[in-house]
């Protein structure tokens, strides 16, 4: 009969047929962790977005060194390879966090956040570090628009990684509160998406801003 | 994977029962904890190698000058694919489109506002700039 | 202690910011005294304030922006009264203050009406159309909710404590630096559109993850409503180009703030730099206001017109075109600023071309309507208007794609009478239409018809009146924003315009009149059945309102038009289909997050604008705090018994039968 046919397979949402294709989303509203997990990678699309009208910025306001330094005379290589190293790195112990937070060792997970967090931190330091030095010297933001285009990029990569330290140390706290529950699981995995993602960031960062800097 | 604590909660664990994988969620059905940091050692080697070769190619004279930022710019998107790969977790598989594709949403936005804004900028700045140092040469 | 601030930021000396701030003031609390009053105040942060539910959440965005309408509208009586005035004599708005209100005008209009009314109408539906349970972060829904509602109180605070920015709806630079404006201006209306912006973003995020990912079971993209798509669109949109906003306004407020060289006049900055990223964000806005209102038409057509959309495919297709083309025509907005020829041939010819499926669009509901039986409930007489309106605004919008004739056009009347014709004829005639299209659902009765066309047709003329004059006044070389002019020729247009703004205001009186009367008489038009208008999408299969839960049982989606497919069947059986088994429902739990995150955002953006900088880290402490609160929390969900749930689908099924078998016999 037509009517019990509208019937069938009325679950409360998470869908009895299997999807006919990826993505199609015929199945009903997909799995939290799903939905948690693309909504926050949509967040760093859009945060991507934001660095790049900050690095255009930067492209256009490059050459724009008034009567201030140009990048050659202010980038130096090694300070730079070294915060590269820390950040590849802390990427890495944030992979091996994930894996420690799978299998639900508080242990390692403890460990491995915190190696992340030093090493986010010495890439801090040494980044305050050069900033500092580089407003001592009078060559501050407010010295030329190349200066103000660089500082308010590597600044902002910077704060980001400020927040991201702050969030580490949140996530450290909840762990050990509230162990691996489900959804403090979800929230780290967006924390090493970000945290990731700030080293893409960064790869851009070191390659087309200091580098190519240094080169022309 | 079973469930762990009744069904109730939407946080359940059915990883691929629609068919969809999350950004760096990698597949639950993998060997296990050796192949997972088998996988981010991988990526930290390709990256530390794209990263020297990156340093290095800044500093050489081995390669022709202008093509040094061409250079440059090849070994940083590539590294970006290793971070993409390796850490993230985004592949072609079919139950990362929807990743894939926000991506590559992101990726052509931010070409098109850099490109189209310095394309822009360097045609205003030459023909609004005022003259700095030389005067205009010409009639 | 106070950074800047001081007595004397208040406008004792001004009589017209006063006098406005005093009536405000005194309707707030007549307001706040009557809720205290009755009681209700606790009903409210119950329901309302602390809602995380994607229905209330929509209509207290749709409030906003109503009461935002009023006042942006005032700004714009006070324009066309001056520029009335204002022949060959001063006018009575010196213009310090002139320049003001039409900063305000435009800030408002765009930024606290058309995106949170569009906004608050895709919270409301888009869920419901999905046939899901709600958006898939509801407690960051009321966040961005809450950041807007800063946003626009820090907007209407510059009224009475400083002053509002002079430099345009948009603050182009040099003028908008610290050197020309010293002002605290610019700085309100930076930080409310940081903090607002926010909000803005947070509901993009959501949005695309929705409707991505969210569906009713067999609900796959290609029977997604069109409503739904150009939301879709829209949210990509926003998630696109608000970073950009934030990135350029932030650059801006360093240049304020901390001294950078981003767009100075010195030291190597660019203020054309400024231009191109700002039109980057504010070509793709018009389109985040725009689509949305095409997907409202597209539904209101097709129910009003009784029949399918026609060409759902090629919708979606010129959707997705309008959404990816609008990233490459910006540069449209600065034809006369210097790219040269190349550059705005290329621009030029993207923005003519997007007309080409926006036409797609108005031949798809045309299509639509012939053959169908049309019904012109008030809706649907906003949809009409909107397809004449629209095409002509279009037009001239084709033209002014021109290098050549934008040359002489640009920043002319010409161009104000476009953006809006274009604005009012395709965002706020959409909204009014989904206003009262979806009224029924949201309050369970529906609005007075009468007094709706009445409505509809004082505004409609209104529009015409007001409007066309300026497309006259802009071939004849009058600029936008004169505070007073002396050429006889520009005269009578300016009064004829006048006047069409007065029409306008009858059309907006009798809105308010058609929404008292109808709570009046609400008994009359009660909705039963929750389908008053014979709908076709899945939001009419519920009861009007909704319960919290949206839908019982999620629906089976089966094909295109999901809603029609189950009435057709169970009208061809004439009985109901058979009754669902009932769970138990959980949904999220209500939460003060929102509200008191929006508290520290007005406390840190007030801070800011006054250079309190104590304040300032309070403010950002505090909402810090609030997040870390929220983020603790062990118990995110309550759970809605089943016999609950079966006791209110029972009920509304009852009413459905009844109104079936109604059918059946008439």
């Amino acid at each position: 009969m037509n009517a019990a046919v509208l019937d069938e397979d009325r679950g409360h949402g998470h869908g009895r047929t299997p999807s006919s294709a990826p993505g199609h989303g015929t199945g009903g509203p997909a799995a939290k962790r799903i939905i948690v997990g693309y909504g926050f990678w949509i967040f760093l699309i859009s945060d991507i977005i934001m660095f790049s009208a900050l690095f255009t910025a930067y492209a256009v306001l490059a050459p724009a060194t008034a009567d201030g330094p140009s990048a050659r005379q202010i980038f130096d290589p090694d300070s730079v390879a070294i915060e590269t190293a820390c950040l590849l790195l802390s990427s890495f112990t944030c992979g091996m966090a994930s894996i420690a937070a799978s299998q639900r060792s508080q242990k390692w997970t403890q460990l491995a956040l915190l190696v992340t967090g030093l090493l986010g931190f010495v890439f801090l330091l040494l980044e305050l570090r050069e900033f500092h030095g580089l407003v001592a010297r009078g060559d501050g933001p407010g010295r030329s628009a190349f200066l103000t285009a660089f500082f308010t990029l590597v600044g902002c990569h910077g704060l980001h990684v400020t927040a991201g330290l702050l969030w580490l140390g949140t996530m450290m706290a909840q762990f050990y509160a509230k162990g691996f529950r489900r959804d403090i699981q979800y929230r780290y995995f967006c924390f090493s998406l970000f945290w990731h993602t700030l080293d893409i960031i960064w790869v851009a960062i070191f390659g087309l801003v200091y580098l190519v800097g240094l080169k022309l | 994977m079973s469930t762990p604590g009744g069904t109730r909660s939407d946080y359940d664990a059915g990883s691929n029962i629609h068919g969809d994988s999350a950004p760096g969620w990698e597949s639950e059905t993998h060997e296990g904890v050796r192949a997972a940091v088998r996988g981010y050692l991988v990526g930290l080697a390709l990256a530390t190698l794209l990263t020297v070769a990156s340093f290095w190619a800044a500093r050489t004279n081995l390669i022709y000058g202008p093509g040094v930022p061409i250079a440059l710019v090849v070994l940083a998107i590539a590294q970006m694919g290793i971070h993409l790969v390796f850490f993230l977790h985004i592949t072609t598989a079919p139950d990362n489109t929807n990743n894939v594709l926000a991506l590559a949403f992101g990726v052509l936005i931010v070409f098109v506002l850099v490109f189209g804004t310095v394309w822009a900028m360097i045609h205003m700045n030459a023909n609004m700039m005022p003259p700095m140092h030389h005067p205009p040469a010409g009639p | 202690m106070f950074g800047k601030l001081s007595w004397d930021a208040i406008p004792l000396d001004q009589p017209i910011p006063l006098g406005a701030s005093v009536i405000v003031a005194l309707v707030l609390c007549a307001v706040l005294a009557w809720v205290v009053a009755k009681g209700y105040f606790p009903y409210l942060w119950r329901e309302w304030l602390t809602s995380v539910d994607h229905k209330r959440i929509g209509i207290m965005y749709c409030v906003l922006a109503l009461v935002m309408l009023v006042r942006g509208f005032i700004d714009a009586l006070m324009m066309r009264s001056q520029q009335a005035l204002a022949f060959n004599a001063p006018g009575y708005l010196p213009p310090e203050h002139y320049d003001q209100i039409f900063s305000a005008h435009g800030t408002i209009m765009i930024f606290f009406v058309a995106m949170p009314f569009l906004i608050g109408l895709m919270n409301f539906a888009v869920p419901l159309q999905l046939g899901v349970r709600d958006v898939a972060f509801p407690t960051l829904n009321s966040v961005g909710f809450w950041l807007t509602a800063a946003g626009a109180l820090l907007v209407n605070v510059s009224l009475f404590v400083g002053e509002f920015a002079r430099t345009g709806w948009l603050p182009f630079p040099p003028l908008s630096e610290l050197k020309y404006s010293p002002g605290v201006g610019v700085d309100y209306y930076l930080w409310s559109l940081q903090i607002s912006g926010i909000g803005t973003l947070m509901t993009g995020i959501n949005f695309v993850t929705t409707i991505l990912k969210m569906r009713a079971p067999g609900m796959n993209y290609m029977r997604m409503p069109v409503f739904c798509w150009t939301a879709l669109a829209s949210s990509l949109l926003i998630v696109a180009a608000f970073p950009v906003l934030t990135a350029t306004l932030a650059m801006l407020l360093l240049d304020r703030y901390v001294g950078f060289h981003f767009f100075t006049n010195t030291a190597g900055g660019n203020p054309m730099l400024f231009m191109n990223l700002i039109w980057a964000w504010g070509h793709p806005e018009v389109y985040i206001l725009a689509l949305p209102a095409f997907g409202i038409y597209s539904e209101v057509v097709a129910c009003f017109s009784s029949k399918p959309l026609f060409g759902y495919r090629s919708m979606v297709i010129a959707t997705l075109a309008i959404c990816l083309i609008s990233f490459t025509v910006w540069l449209h907005h600065f034809f006369t600023m210097g790219p040269g020829g190349d550059v705005n041939g290329f621009f030029g010819i993207m923005s003519m071309i997007i007309a080409v499926p926006t036409g797609v669009k108005i031949f798809n509901w045309l299509f639509t309507m012939y053959g169908g039986r049309v019904r012109m409930h008030t809706p649907m007489l906003w949809a009409v208007g909107f397809m004449v309106t629209f095409v002509i605004g279009g037009m001239t919008g084709v033209l002014l794609a021109m290098p050549p004739a934008d040359f002489v056009l640009h920043n002319s009347l010409f161009l104000v009478a476009h953006f809006h014709n274009v604005i009012i004829g395709a965002v706020l005639f959409g909204a009014f239409a989904g206003y009262n299209y979806w009224f029924p659902k949201a309050f369970g009765f529906s609005l007075d018809e009468r007094l709706g066309k009445a409505a509809f047709w004082f505004w409609f003329v209104g529009f015409y009146v007001a409007f066309m004059p300026l497309y006259v006044l802009g071939l004849e070389g009058m600029t936008r924003r004169m505070q007073h002019f002396s050429r006889p020729e520009w005269y009578p247009w300016v009064l004829i315009a006048g006047v069409g703004a007065l029409l306008i205001l009858c059309g907006i009186a009798l809105q308010a009149a058609q929404l008292i009367v109808s709570i009046r008489t609400r008994a009359r038009r009660r909705d039963p059945t929750g389908d008053p208008w014979d709908g076709r999408t899945l939001e009419w299969a519920t009861s009007s309102p909704p319960p919290i839960y949206n839908f019982a049982v999620l629906p089976n989606v089966e094909h295109e038009e999901p809603y029609w497919g189950m009435k057709a069947k169970a009208r061809e059986a004439l009985r109901m289909s058979a009754e669902p088994r009932y769970e138990a429902i959980e949904m999220p739990r209500n939460s003060p997050t929102g509200f008191i995150t929006a508290f520290f955002a007005v406390i840190t953006g007030f801070s800011l604008i006054w250079h309190i900088w104590w304040l300032v880290v309070l403010g950002l402490a505090g909402a810090y705090a609030t997040f870390v609160v929220f983020a603790w929390r062990d118990v995110v969900e309550f759970e809605i018994p089943a016999e609950e749930v079966a006791r209110l689908d029972r009920a509304n099924r009852v009413a459905r039968a009844a109104a079936l078998q109604e059918g059946a016999t008439t």
